[in-house]
């Protein structure tokens, strides 16, 4: 047995000081337990490749949206009041980290690259588990806490996205806590209660930040730990999709399996300079991401008597969006835009069925057929589809395009139990492949 | 299919990169230009301060386009304002929004604010094409529309430089009809320099940001180097 918790000798002073100094903290603490249960003798399937990244990338992410929220939260004031010049105090309090705060344009950046960033990790790391069936048994509860996180994440962004306190901020809150209403009975009530005012404002403001910087912030630290904790009591997925638990030598360590500390702590290193590389290009040459992660009508302060001609969320919510607009009918005498929401939050939780829709008898892409590579690409595909008509203007061509894609969209969640299962399947290796 | 999944990557990144109504033309300018900075700093405080705010700038940011203090005070300052002040209009809103319907808006971040998706720096090209397309328009409160901005608010403030343009309704191109103290070519050259201004101050540290950016990443492909050097031989052993 190599897992976590209690069944490691404790660490034992060679006589220095140092020495007794962790005896002393081992005995009352599980120091070298969590180390090696964790690290130095957690084993890894060896034939991680490129997708195995983005976990590690994603902690990162993470790490430097608390470290540069935390010095944001100085100078940042959540306040939609004028200031002498007429303009909101929160979004003149943004440009004043941007100008006048020392080295301030650097953490806003790294702060509003970093929100993308996450996304565009987390959806990359989300991929790897759709190919590789990581979700499957036994990983569902690692998958549903990575679902978790998700929700919680896309929360945390829609939160922090009106702090700045811009014309897209302020009317993308407004149309999203809108939504709420179209809830038969409670709705309106419900939106007055998130909002905390009849239209979005100061009391909006206040609220979303503290949700922003210290409700969700919690939440998803917490439940970043159980993602964690969860995968490594069974252990990874590998691309082979194999288990590497069922040849093990004579010590009981599998065959396949290296100690996570080294070997992946210096490889993932290489794929945090990679990406850091990444990071910085878009960072310090085109911070505003092609206007898809700064949007360029949030350089005018937030007006609540003037709306935007066309109101669009963040790039990483547009396949949702995508899909709300998509659906234009009534049913059972509710409003569309009520069945709009139902379909926007069903494509999110979705997700969390995965483990129990997917029937293949392989775990890994590599060893299923056609079926499964064509079904996969045409999600892609559609997806990409949603989110680039998420952030266009409505047309009726687009409205027909959107409306097959999130036929296809739920299409291949909802059919996945026999899709799955039809494919032509490849005999598994016994062991891993180093490919 | 790894490929292919890449190139669906960058797909609507490309897609995105078309679009916009107006024809705009392209701003000529560059902000690493000091000069004409400094004679965009003239011009915008001469012509556009008066009414428009850029109140998130402040006076002493203007020393950054090799300006001495001395400089800024003399030519670039309303009387009893400090060096570390806002650049806060001088007119009340209330008062203005009575003379132009609408309350002129602060231009500290206005190049960002035009941008346009896929293009964030189209924002340039837009003030570049509406402060030269300005036309005598008997129709309009003020006497004058534009073609970038329908129905504007604001008259042409650059008329004494640029002289009066007409809409010729035939072939919808914009003729002059009274020259102004300056050539066409020279009014181009000022509303570039102008646009250089305002596409400055709307991140004074642009250019720094770049000059930062090129050490990073230099830093990052070095650091790669040792990483990957690292990697390989840690994992030597591995099959």
């Amino acid at each position: 047995m190599t897992m976590a918790g209690g069944i490691y000798e404790k660490y034992k002073s060679d006589g220095s000081l140092a020495g007794n100094v962790l005896e002393w903290v081992d005995a009352r603490f599980p120091a070298t337990s969590m180390w090696k249960g964790h690290l130095s003798e957690y084993y890894a399937p060896k034939n991680f490749n490129f997708w195995y990244f983005f976990g590690s990338l994603a902690l990162l992410v993470l790490v430097i949206q608390i470290v540069t929220g935390i010095f944001l939260v100085m100078h940042y004031k959540p306040d939609a009041s004028l200031n002498a010049a007429g303009v909101p105090v929160a979004f003149a309090s943004v440009e004043y980290i941007m100008r006048d705060v020392p080295g301030g344009w650097i953490i806003r950046y790294m702060h509003s690259t970093g929100a993308s960033a996450f996304f565009i990790v987390v959806y990359l790391h989300m991929f790897r588990g759709l190919i590789y069936g990581s979700y499957r048994k036994p990983r569902e509860l690692t998958w549903l806490f990575g679902v978790g996180i998700f929700l919680v994440l896309m929360g945390e962004a829609f939160f922090g996205y009106l702090l700045p306190w811009g014309q897209m901020s302020y009317w993308g809150a407004q149309v999203i806590v809108n939504l709420f209403g179209a809830i038969p009975v409670v709705g309106n009530d419900l939106s007055i209660l998130i909002r905390g005012d009849f239209v979005v404002g100061d009391a909006t403001l206040n609220r979303f930040f503290s949700f922003h910087v210290i409700a969700f912030p919690l939440v998803l630290i917490g439940l970043v730990a159980a993602h964690i904790l969860a995968l490594h009591e069974t252990g990874s997925n590998n691309p082979d999709g194999i288990d590497i638990k069922e040849k093990k030598d004579e010590n009981g360590i599998p065959l396949d399996g290296i100690p996570f500390h080294p070997y992946y702590t210096v490889k993932d290193i290489v794929g945090v300079v990679v990406f850091l590389m990444a990071f910085s290009a878009i960072m310090f040459f085109a911070p505003e991401g092609g206007g898809l992660f700064l949007e360029t009508p949030n350089f005018y302060p937030a007006d609540p008597l003037k709306t935007p001609p066309h109101i669009a969320p963040v790039w990483y919510f547009t396949p949702y969006y995508s899909i709300l607009r998509a659906i234009v009918w009534n049913f059972f005498g509710l409003d569309a835009k009520f069945w709009g929401v139902v379909a926007m939050g069903a494509s999110v939780v979705i997700f969390a069925f995965l483990p129990w829709l997917d029937r293949s008898p392989v775990r890994s892409i590599r060893y299923r057929g056609p079926i499964t590579k064509t079904m996969i690409t045409l999600f892609v595909i559609c997806f990409f589809i949603l989110g680039y008509l998420g952030t266009q203007s409505p047309s009726p061509m687009g409205e027909l395009i959107s409306q097959i894609c999130t036929v296809f969209y739920f299409g291949f969640f909802l059919a996945m139990p026999w899709w799955s299962r039809m494919d032509k399947f490849k005999p598994v290796p016994e062991r891993v492949t180093m490919k | 299919m790894k490929k292919f999944l890449i190139a669906l990557l960058f797909a609507p990144v490309l897609a995105l990169a078309a679009g916009g109504n107006v024809h705009l033309d392209k701003w000529p300018g560059s902000v690493s230009d000091k000069a004409a900075l400094q004679n965009g700093a003239k011009l915008f405080v001469n012509y556009c301060h008066n009414c428009h705010g850029a109140s998130y700038m402040r006076y002493k940011n203007l020393m950054d386009l090799g300006l001495t203090e001395e400089q800024v005070k003399e030519n670039l300052m309303f009387a009893g304002d400090k060096i570390g002040d806002l650049m806060m209009v001088a007119a009340r809103s209330d008062e203005q929004k009575k003379w132009f319907g609408a309350t002129p808006p602060d231009l500290t971040i206005i190049a960002r604010a035009r941008g346009e998706l896929g293009n964030p720096g189209a924002g340039a090209d837009w003030l570049y094409t509406y402060l030269r397309t300005f036309y005598q328009d008997e129709k309009r409160p003020t006497g004058w529309n534009n073609v970038a901005f329908e129905a504007v608010g604001m008259p042409h403030v650059l008329w004494e430089l640029q002289g009066t343009q007409v809409m010729n309704h035939e072939t919808h191109k914009l003729e002059l009809a009274v020259p102004g103290k300056m050539s066409p070519a020279e009014f181009d050259k000022a509303v570039s320099d102008l646009v250089g201004f305002m596409v400055w101050m709307g991140e004074p540290q642009q250019e720094y940001r770049k000059t930062i950016g090129i050490f990073v990443l230099a830093f990052l492909a070095l650091l790669f180097v040792v990483a990957y050097a690292l990697k390989k031989e840690y994992w030597k052993d591995i099959h």
